[in-house]
């Protein structure tokens, strides 16, 4: 195709054999286009069409089902920006809004780590940077093949040394995240990547281009040739069998990092934001230049003329189509009135941030692009805007029945306090729940100097306000084997681990962002699992009276037939009053009273035992309860605030004995425990709503009194203090040999 | 007392330094790199961070910016440095500090908190210590490896000028377990780790790294008298 490709060409050889399916496009989509503009696309609007159809950008396939997640009156009372904005905006008093994202950069991940990796971060701190905030911290959610794995030896590490290399270098914290492995995820490893930011109420931007006549500039970065088709072709579609060949010859479709770059457009950002020298912005992400002009000119008065010759780019032999595809990062788009672009351009200037005016809001209607000469792209922006929706097949997965019938009740449990301790150590031992300090000590969480918890604790806590002391508390939780046995469940599952997690800083649980990992949209069974899943969030999160504020969608996780477990990784923002009150999850004083608060059931579908001991998946998940999670979220904000706990941990994974083991090594101080009831279930249940304190000593009856009120059932376990986790009358495990057991396991595999 | 921070493109401790200023009782004033211009300040800290992207070298470009024009006679002629880091990466570049800093030994990035020996408390920076105390301060850096000739190792520490070390093995595989240097002056200090990140136990692993900001302040008030 000649790389002139006008309007007018178009228009008179409607014949023109063009490459939709190569695009991802399917046939009917590209008529749809045909009819849309009432002739063919040039091969311009075809590159434009294309990313801005697929399932990445327009979330053609899930869009039917997250409209659930809208939030009701009663969980909007604090939301200041909701879903559909770059990210959700949350107003936590004292004048602040506080914007938070979670998102996936799964396949390039996997195609080539660090590179993948790192862009993974790049561009969730873009899209809160276009907020109007500062982003503050990041946290990354990975999951990956088995640890031992020969592929998890390439990836793992790759993925590490990006998101390192690029969040250090950027001077952006990371708090938390988490670290899981699982065969479902071999050939298809998730690394979600979430950041937050923080604002005044009055410096919220919007991706708008409004004003005709206002100037729209392009800054950062020179556009190139990496990751063309991103979008389209690398995180839309399924990798074959021969996953590795075809990863090969998609590398070029990921981006290259410049943390450097995105330092200087970060901070270049805040000034122009400081000065007033900007009427609406939006990052430049997947699908570049196609989206930022689509989505600023579809949101604003709807027209908007660019010319492509203005472009500054890395090769000179881009084609249009080539360079609205583009994603090169460290790049931002903004509208600014003529009387400020001189002052614009000074402060780029000042960060070294290149930028250029590459054209204007008009008031036509109509998203005008030219190049050399001739008009390339002319389309009503929302078109390409508003993809198509798909109501996609949805049917129950045929394998179900069968998995939840196959429940754990029959697996060999153990029988005496010798092989209790044995199944302690083989969990603590496990790569799921080892020490993560091999992954966390290669991330710097001390930059900014706000940070008042990050792992191992069970949430990330930053300050926000040195002087009131208000801060913000995050986490995030996800659990593939427990949404593959109950996907609606499950999802509530990892909702109230996120809630719980927030709340044991001694925070209020007050938003939620989430990143759906799935399968193929065209496999009626994953669909049922995505369907179930928002329904299940949706559900979940009213019942908690807090929003969905934004999230990701990721589908095409699979490997030929076979799809990743259904992983939507959910993200809790809290918000706490005073930050010195913090509470962490390691016992912290000697002679303290330790106290389980919840209530234990037999509940071993989907847990850590049943995995790592048994190699076995079925039978139904825990049972999530929402109002229980409710009211020990308010026992320990109060407790926190009042002053009565020396330490605060959530049971999770592994259920009691890894949750005593953790507050034992993060405190370095044992305790000595009574059970009462079967002591496998005491320890290894993972039911739901459930977390070990310690009391401050001398405020035991304050804490029972509290307990009481807040309705949450409280048994006391023992006390803290000696060298070694104690379980009356059945065994004991010295805190160094705990040690051993749980930091060795990372090193061994990956160096 | 007015102690100068200094930002360079890329700077990411600017902040974190000008704060541990303001704990420490003195007004952090913030330099720009491209300005040859100290302000009239009392004392200059370089940050950590990674100046110019780390790009060439760590620190190498960094030297060769305006401010460093102005700052490298000043420090020459007695003006207090504290360089951290990326500032510690600067000073050797700039030869102010004799060696450099290498890639840690694991040859990953580590961050850790780290205990660290005062091995000299005579310096501008290091005044409020005792020889021989021990500091629990964060490190965080991938070329954090403190390397030099033998002839400099050997001349360092017979001069006293090693001014902190690792206790214990050194993390990144540094020289004689070396974590920070002084100049023959003793005003011009770098060290690897991050005083700055321990201020307040609120936010970092101790209050044991106020001491550096308090012994400038302390030094220059005394200089004042």
């Amino acid at each position: 195709m000649s790389d002139k490709d006008t309007v007018e060409v178009a228009a008179a050889t409607p014949e023109l054999t063009q490459p939709f399916q190569e695009l991802g496009l399917t046939e009917a989509e590209y008529g749809k286009i045909r009819q849309l503009l009432g002739r063919r696309p040039t091969a311009a609007e075809l590159a434009l069409y294309s990313v801005m159809w697929s399932e990445h950008c327009s979330y053609k396939s899930s869009k039917v089902h997250l409209r659930k997640l809208a939030p009701n009156e009663q969980q909007s009372a604090n939301l200041l920006a909701g879903i559909g904005a770059n990210a959700g905006v949350v107003d936590i008093g004292q004048g602040y809004a506080v914007t938070f994202k979670i998102e996936s950069h799964n396949h390039p991940s996997f195609v080539e780590p660090h590179q993948g990796a790192a862009t993974g971060v790049g561009g969730i701190v873009r899209d809160i940077l276009a907020m109007g905030a500062r982003p503050v911290a990041v946290m990354d959610a990975l999951r990956f093949g088995p640890a031992d794995a020969h592929d998890t030896a390439r990836v793992l590490p790759g993925v590490v040394s990006g998101i390192s290399f690029y969040g250090n270098c950027l001077g952006l914290p990371n708090i938390g995240g988490e670290l899981a492995f699982d065969p479902c995820y071999a050939g298809n490893p998730l690394v979600n990547a979430l950041c937050v930011g923080v604002m005044r109420h009055e410096d919220l931007k919007a991706a708008v281009a409004d004003g005709p006549g206002n100037k729209v500039i392009l800054f950062g970065s020179r556009t190139g040739p990496d990751g063309v088709g991103g979008a389209s072709v690398l995180a839309s579609a399924t990798f074959g069998d021969d996953g590795d060949g075809r990863a090969k010859a998609k590398r070029p479709s990921v981006q290259v990092g410049d943390p450097f770059m995105e330092k200087l457009l970060v901070e270049c950002c805040l000034e122009l934001y400081t000065k007033g020298l900007i009427e609406g912005i939006q990052d430049l992400g997947a699908a570049g230049i196609a989206c930022a002009t689509t989505e600023l000119s579809a949101g604003g008065s709807g027209g908007m003329r660019v010319s492509l010759d203005d472009i500054p780019l890395r090769d000179p032999n881009l084609t249009p189509a080539e360079i609205l595809m583009s994603e090169s990062q460290e790049r931002m788009m903004a509208v600014v009135t003529p009387a400020n672009v001189d002052a614009f351009l000074r402060v780029c200037a000042k960060w070294d941030v290149e930028a250029t005016v590459i054209g204007e809001v008009t008031g036509d209607g109509v998203l005008t692009m030219t190049w050399r000469g001739g008009t390339v792209v002319e389309i009503p922006p929302g078109t390409a805007a508003d993809g198509p929706v798909y109501q996609r097949p949805i049917a129950r997965p045929a394998d179900l029945d069968a998995l939840q019938a196959d429940t754990p009740d029959g697996l060999a449990r153990p029988k005496d306090g010798l092989a209790l301790r044995e199944t302690l150590l083989a969990l603590l031992g496990s790569a799921d729940l080892a020490d993560k300090s091999w992954v966390t000590a290669q991330y710097d969480h001390y930059v900014r100097g706000n940070t008042v918890l990050a792992m191992p604790d069970d949430g990330g806590l930053l300050r926000v306000d040195e002087r009131t002391q208000l801060g913000i508390a995050l986490a995030t939780d996800g659990n593939g084997r427990y949404c593959r046995l109950d996907p609606y469940l499950g999802t509530q599952l990892a909702l109230s681990e996120a809630y719980r997690n927030v709340a044991m800083t001694g925070a209020r649980p007050f938003a939620v962002t989430n990143c759906l990992n799935f399968g193929s949209p065209e496999d009626p069974a994953v669909m049922w699992q995505l369907a179930e899943a928002v329904r299940g969030l949706a559900d979940g999160c009213a019942a908690l009276g807090i929003p969905v504020t934004g999230g990701n969608v990721s589908l095409y996780n699979q490997t030929g037939e076979t799809a990743i477990h259904p992983t939507p990784v959910i993200g809790v923002l809290g918000v706490h009053d005073d930050v010195r009150r913090r509470v962490g999850a390691g016992f912290a004083a000697d002679g303290a009273r330790v106290v389980l608060l919840g209530r234990t059931r037999e509940e071993f579908g989907g847990s850590a035992w049943a995995h790592v001991v048994h190699k076995q998946l079925g039978g139904h998940p825990p049972a999530p309860d929402l109002d229980s999670e409710r009211k020990l979220a308010a026992l320990i904000g109060s407790a926190a605030s009042a002053g009565l706990l020396a330490s605060a941990h959530d049971l999770a994974d592994g259920g009691l004995a890894i949750a005593l083991a953790e507050s034992c090594l993060r405190g370095g101080r044992g305790c000595r425990i009574g059970l009462s009831g079967d002591a496998f279930t005491e320890l290894f249940s993972e039911s739901a709503a459930r977390a070990v304190i310690s009391v401050r000593p001398g405020r035991e009856e304050e804490f029972a009194a509290l307990c009481a009120a807040n309705e949450v059932p409280a048994t006391v376990l023992g006390v803290t203090g000696g060298d070694a986790l104690v379980i009356d009358g059945s065994f004991e495990v010295p805190l160094d040999e705990l040690a051993r057991v749980w930091t060795r396991t990372l090193p061994a595999l990956f160096g | 007392m007015r102690i100068g921070v200094v930002t360079f493109p890329g700077s990411l401790d600017d902040t974190d330094a000008a704060r541990a200023v303001r704990y420490a009782g003195a007004d952090p004033v913030s330099l720009w790199h491209a300005d040859r211009d100290l302000r009239g300040v009392d004392a200059v800290i370089l940050p950590g961070g990674f100046s110019y992207g780390d790009y060439l070298r760590c620190g190498a470009i960094a030297r060769f910016s305006p401010v460093m024009a102005e700052l490298v006679p000043a420090a020459r002629a007695g003006l207090p440095v504290l360089g951290i880091c990326n500032g510690f990466q600067i000073l050797c570049e700039a030869h102010l500090l004799p060696g450099a800093l290498t890639r840690n030994a694991g040859l990953r990035f580590i961050t850790r908190d780290v205990r660290l020996t005062v091995t000299n408390a005579r310096t501008v920076w290091t005044s409020d210590y005792t020889t021989g105390q021990q500091l629990r301060i964060p490190l965080k850096s991938g070329e954090g490896a403190y390397a030099a000739g033998q002839a400099t190792l050997d001349e360092l520490e017979a001069s006293g000028r090693v001014v902190v070390r690792y206790a214990g093995a050194a993390p990144n595989g540094a020289a004689r377990g070396i974590a920070g240097i002084c100049n023959e002056a003793g005003n011009v200090v770098g060290l690897m780790p991050h005083p700055e990140h321990a201020i307040d136990p609120l936010t970092g692993p101790s209050a044991d790294g106020l001491g550096f900001f308090t012994s400038a302040v302390t030094a220059l008030a005394g200089a004042r008298n």
